[in-house]
């Protein structure tokens, strides 16, 4: 507390030249019973940075993730001194899962942004939107809600539309989901990031309005816990 | 009169004070002095938790309490959970669990009764004065297949006599049921055909954070459970007071 009262009187240049590289292991959780998350992006970065801001339209490189689970563009479009570590998991992270223990340099970046998509889900993603990393020695429990990009319907049809701006869900990696819906709507109201409503979801596996099974394929948030333990 | 009555009131507060001090004073003098390395038998802790149910229309089974060290903990989000937590999951009966048999659970007690919507509900539990002092607290909804709210490994060891922590429970799956919903599966009063525990695990088999109910106003005909059934995190809210 009184180290940043400090900081924040302190001039800026004079701040900034007291930024030290951290050492960080970041460990994440998938706390849902049936959704999976593509592979997971960590990002250290400064201050001013965001991957995703409530409220404000997606990005191009956010709709890719959020929408089919690729974080390459999000990565391509960092800064030089943003720290992307990514697919953390190796894979999709299964519900209940943890990814391993990953270790992290922070250079000079004092924040912390994770993002991963939801599936089965149009757009749905895991948000973690700029956590200032603390500087003492500690263990810190993070839990991250789930965002909608507000970059696609959700219609709820499992179609392999994966790629920016298809229509459709890219897959249920639990194997556990319908065919032949029909689609839950074809108008969203709020086109900026926001949390997630949840999925609709139905019962019947060979039709109905969702191809999302509506007891298994839901979620309360939070969604993940993230355990960031500063060395 | 006023000087003089609020004078009254400081002197009445002051031999308050003095006689609560010296309570205080002569057990810690017992532990400082008179025991130094032998364990002292008496010397007890003792907490009040008092949980209110946050939910709309689920109901609470009795209250399963325990005090107890580090290395147990009652679930654990990914990992397949205990016969006993299936047992007050499906079923809300706290007994098994309760009776634990480890060395690392000090003491456990049940609360009486269930808890309904918008009830709240006091326990004492108390254990013998040890370096570690963990709390694990849950609790079925009821009008569930295996949903439970609650906390483990909370830690209590930082806590002052007469000092006070509150937390919101989230709600978990215990994963050992599938959230089928339909009569015959649920124990409370949603379903008058209810059933507990099943030995039979026909869902995931991992402890994860519960997705929710659908309900038959969402679209889910068969579902016994309607929309006053519904419940987000947290499910209900708990206080913690060491009175010893």
């Amino acid at each position: 507390m009184k180290t940043k009262s400090l900081l924040s009187i302190l001039p800026l240049s004079l701040a900034s030249a007291m930024a030290f590289s951290q050492s960080i292991d970041v460990e994440i959780t998938n706390l849902t019973h049936g959704i999976h998350f593509t592979p997971i992006l960590v990002s250290a970065h400064d201050d001013t940075t965001h991957l995703f801001s409530a409220g404000m339209t997606a990005s191009d490189e956010l709709k890719a993730m959020a929408e089919g689970g690729d974080t390459g563009p999000l990565m391509a479009a960092s800064a030089e001194s943003v720290v992307d570590t990514d697919n953390l998991a190796s894979g999709l992270l299964a519900p209940s899962a943890s990814t391993p223990v990953t270790a992290i340099e922070t250079g000079v970046n004092t924040h912390l942004s994770i993002v991963a998509m939801m599936l089965p889900t149009n757009d749905g993603f895991i948000g973690l939107d700029g956590w200032e990393i603390p500087t003492d020695v500690g263990t810190y429990t993070v839990y991250l809600n789930g965002y909608d990009a507000g970059t696609e319907v959700n219609d709820e049809i499992i179609n392999g539309g994966g790629t920016p701006g298809v229509l459709g869900i890219p897959a249920a990696p639990g194997m556990d989901a319908g065919t032949g819906a029909t689609g839950v709507t074809d108008m969203e109201s709020n086109a900026t990031v926001h949390i997630h409503r949840g999925n609709t979801g139905d019962t019947n596996l060979t039709g109905g309005i969702s191809d999302v099974d509506s007891r298994i394929h839901r979620w309360l948030n939070p969604v993940a816990k993230v355990v960031v333990t500063v060395k | 009169m006023k000087y003089l009555s609020s004078k009254s009131t400081t002197l009445a507060v002051t031999i308050l004070a003095a006689s609560l001090l010296s309570a205080c004073g002569s057990s810690s003098d017992d532990d400082d002095v008179v025991v130094v390395d032998v364990p002292d038998e008496t010397a007890m802790v003792s907490y009040d938790i008092t949980l209110t149910n946050l939910t709309a229309n689920q109901p609470l089974s009795p209250l399963a309490a325990q005090l107890h060290a580090s290395d147990y903990q009652a679930w654990k989000v990914g990992s397949v959970a205990s016969e006993s937590l299936e047992i007050l999951a499906e079923g809300g009966d706290n007994a098994a669990l309760l009776a634990v048999d480890s060395a690392s659970v000090y003491s456990a007690v049940s609360g009486t009764g269930a808890v309904a919507p918008g009830v709240t509900q006091t326990l004492t539990i108390s254990a013998e004065e040890a370096g570690e002092m963990e709390l694990t607290l849950l609790t079925m909804l009821v009008n569930t297949n295996d949903a439970f709210a609650g906390k483990t490994g909370l830690d209590l060891s930082a806590l002052a006599m007469g000092e006070s922590m509150k937390q919101f429970l989230p709600v978990y799956d215990a994963g050992t049921e599938g959230n089928s919903e339909l009569a015959g599966t649920i124990p409370g009063p949603a379903d008058e055909a209810g059933e507990g525990f099943n030995m039979a695990r026909d869902d995931v088999d991992f402890v994860a954070r519960h997705p929710g109910v659908v309900g038959m106003d969402h679209g889910y005909s068969e579902s016994v459970l309607n929309s006053t059934h519904g419940f987000d995190s947290p499910a209900a809210v708990l206080t913690v007071t060491r009175t010893q």
